[in-house]
């Protein structure tokens, strides 16, 4: 039987050289995932192991700098024992709040807009001019403006979380409704769409490239704005965790908000990039996606 | 009412600001009358202004001097009897081929169950049956174009207004489409300007060829092709008077083309 089947194999090599190179390849690319992984790994480690060396023997001074195993306590003690202000879920959930809450009112008023300016020319000549002043405005500074209308409870946080998102969700939506290709629209037009439905099923499909992009990328501005809103003056959240840390000369404390606050907004993006692979199924895969 | 012309342009110019600020004459005083029934093929060198022409008709832009008119109405936007398949890439990316060739339909409030039958039946036709959960970025540019004819189809255009339809085609999808269209227009009489840069079509299928002048276009002659239909595109091509009649509006054809490759040259060096 062995010697039977020997010369068949040896006869076929052509046959089974594409079936290895392809799994050749697929280990390749195994291998070098693992090996970008493990470096990852050990960047962190190195860092964070420099930095607790670094604090211990005394190079920088722990009181202001502090080293990664107090950070790690703080949180701990946090997870397991509550803040000052009551328990870190309530926090971070707090936060979140005023940061979504921002985040949906300036996505609807920047997406609707920007379209209808983009679509409306008599309405993008009379605003036009307006909305470039306001946007030239450091709007950070509002925050303590917004502190003093709406007080110390979410509402000055969701304000500024608005005025943060608002610009950059409406350029782009008015960026993307006035770049629609303008064979889509005529052939539209020609098919029997009204304005109407050129607006809803040709320019808003055709922004949503443009638009989804600025989501990103405001999320992260609406959790500033809460942040900045909660730092100046506020009741819970965690700005204000960073804020009382920072009054009692806890370093760890705000470096553990910190790296909360790094973690929340890691998960918030997962869960937009989520979406978009979901709604933008039509789009041909990016060649650049997997790196 | 069958004795009004379907398309009568009467001394149209059209006329596009450049980004310079200068004006750039597209079409010039043209003249052109399409009965109903007919299949009239429009050729040119290449940008003298036969896609321009077409906008004309449809509606999309206005004549700067002159005036269009279909069944005797002049062209006030966009008449819903008109179908247009375009020389660029027109079908939606966001939708599947069936919801594509849906849309026409759809935007006329036909309702979605008919709609959707209306669609396959199309997508049948033009062969791509298999494929109506698909994007376009999914199929072959050859594929695309013909998604957007059914696109066109569907809507049972009387004015069929169809810029280089078949050039992204291969050569026998090419052969089989233009069969197809023959049967279909002979089928609803409607009304068929073709743009085409392919003498050998335009022959096969059309009642007259326009020759148009290089740019800024203007009729320069109008061949009759009196080949006998019923016809078939592989079969007429190889009649002594499709050869004759090529022989004659290549004549005709080939100066234009001289002079527009000399003054691309020119504006070049
Ligand atoms: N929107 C526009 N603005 C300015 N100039 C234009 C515009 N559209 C067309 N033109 C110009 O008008 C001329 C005619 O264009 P057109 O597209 O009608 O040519 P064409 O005959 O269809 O050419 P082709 O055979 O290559 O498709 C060209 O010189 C072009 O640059
Ligand atoms: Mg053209």
């Amino acid at each position: 039987m062995p010697l039977e089947t020997a010369p068949a194999v040896a006869g076929k090599p052509p046959a089974a050289t594409p079936a290895t190179r392809t799994e050749a390849r697929e280990r390749a690319a195994r291998n070098r995932k693992l090996t970008v992984y493990g470096a990852r790994i050990a960047v962190l480690l190195a860092f964070l192991g420099l930095w607790e060396v670094c604090a211990r023997t005394d190079v920088i001074d722990p009181f202001n700098f502090s080293q990664p195993s107090r950070i790690w306590d703080q949180i701990w003690q946090w997870v397991t024992h509550g803040t000052a202000q009551g328990s870190l879920g309530e926090q971070i959930g707090y936060t979140l709040y005023e940061a979504l809450t921002g985040w949906v009112i300036g996505v609807t008023g920047g997406v609707l807009l920007g379209i209808a300016l983009g679509r409306i020319r008599f309405l993008a000549d009379v605003f036009g001019p307006y909305i470039k002043v306001l946007n030239a405005i450091p709007r950070i500074v509002l925050a303590p403006i917004f502190l003093i209308w709406f007080g110390l409870g979410p509402a000055s946080k969701v304000a500024s979380a608005v005025v943060l998102v608002f610009f950059p969700v409406f350029f782009n939506a008015f960026q993307g409704a006035r770049e629609v290709d303008r064979n889509l629209v005529a052939n539209a037009r020609i098919l029997g769409a009204d304005n109407r439905r050129v607006t809803l099923q040709v320019v808003i499909p055709a922004a949503t490239t443009w638009i989804f992009t600025s989501l990103h990328v405001s999320f992260g501005f609406a959790l500033i704005g809460a942040i900045v809103g909660e730092y100046i003056g506020a009741t819970k959240g965690l700005g204000l965790l960073v804020a009382a840390a920072q009054g009692t000369f806890n370093a760890a404390g705000v470096y553990a908000a910190m790296t909360i606050l790094a973690v929340v907004a890691l998960l918030t993006e997962g869960l937009l990039t989520f979406a978009e692979k979901k709604l933008f199924r039509w789009k041909p895969a990016d060649a650049g996606d997997g790196r | 009412m069958s004795n009004t012309p379907a398309i009568e342009l009467t001394n149209a110019t059209k006329r596009f600001r450049t980004p310079s600020g200068a004006l750039h004459t597209a079409v010039r005083d043209l003249d052109l009358t399409v009965a109903q029934g007919e299949f009239v093929a429009v050729v040119g060198p290449t940008g003298c202004g036969k896609s321009t022409t077409l906008t004309l008709v449809s509606g999309l832009e206005e004549p700067t001097e002159g005036e269009v008119r279909v069944y005797g109405e002049p062209v006030r936007g966009i008449n819903p009897k008109v179908g247009f398949v375009f020389q660029q890439d027109a079908v939606f990316p966001w939708r599947t081929v069936l919801s594509n060739v849906m849309a026409g339909p759809r935007f006329r409030g036909v309702p979605a169950a008919e709609a959707k039958e209306r669609a396959r039946d199309w997508l049948g036709r033009v062969g791509l049956g298999a494929f109506e959960d698909r994007y376009p970025h999914q199929l072959s540019g050859g594929m695309r174009k013909r998604v957007a004819l059914a696109q066109t189809f569907v809507n049972d255009p009387d004015i069929l207004l169809m810029d280089e339809p078949f050039s992204a085609l291969d050569v026998q999808t090419r052969a089989l489409m233009s069969d197809q269209l023959l049967e279909l227009w002979a089928g609803t009489g409607s009304s068929v300007v073709f743009v085409t840069h392919d003498l050998d079509e335009a022959i096969a299928l059309a009642d007259r060829v326009v020759v148009m002048t290089a740019g800024p276009a203007t009729v320069k002659e109008i061949f009759t092709v009196d080949l006998p239909r019923p016809r078939t595109v592989e079969a007429v091509r190889l009649e002594p008077r499709f050869v004759e009649l090529y022989r004659e509006i290549w004549a005709s054809l080939g100066e234009e083309v001289r002079i527009t490759r000399e003054r691309g040259a020119g504006r070049a060096a």
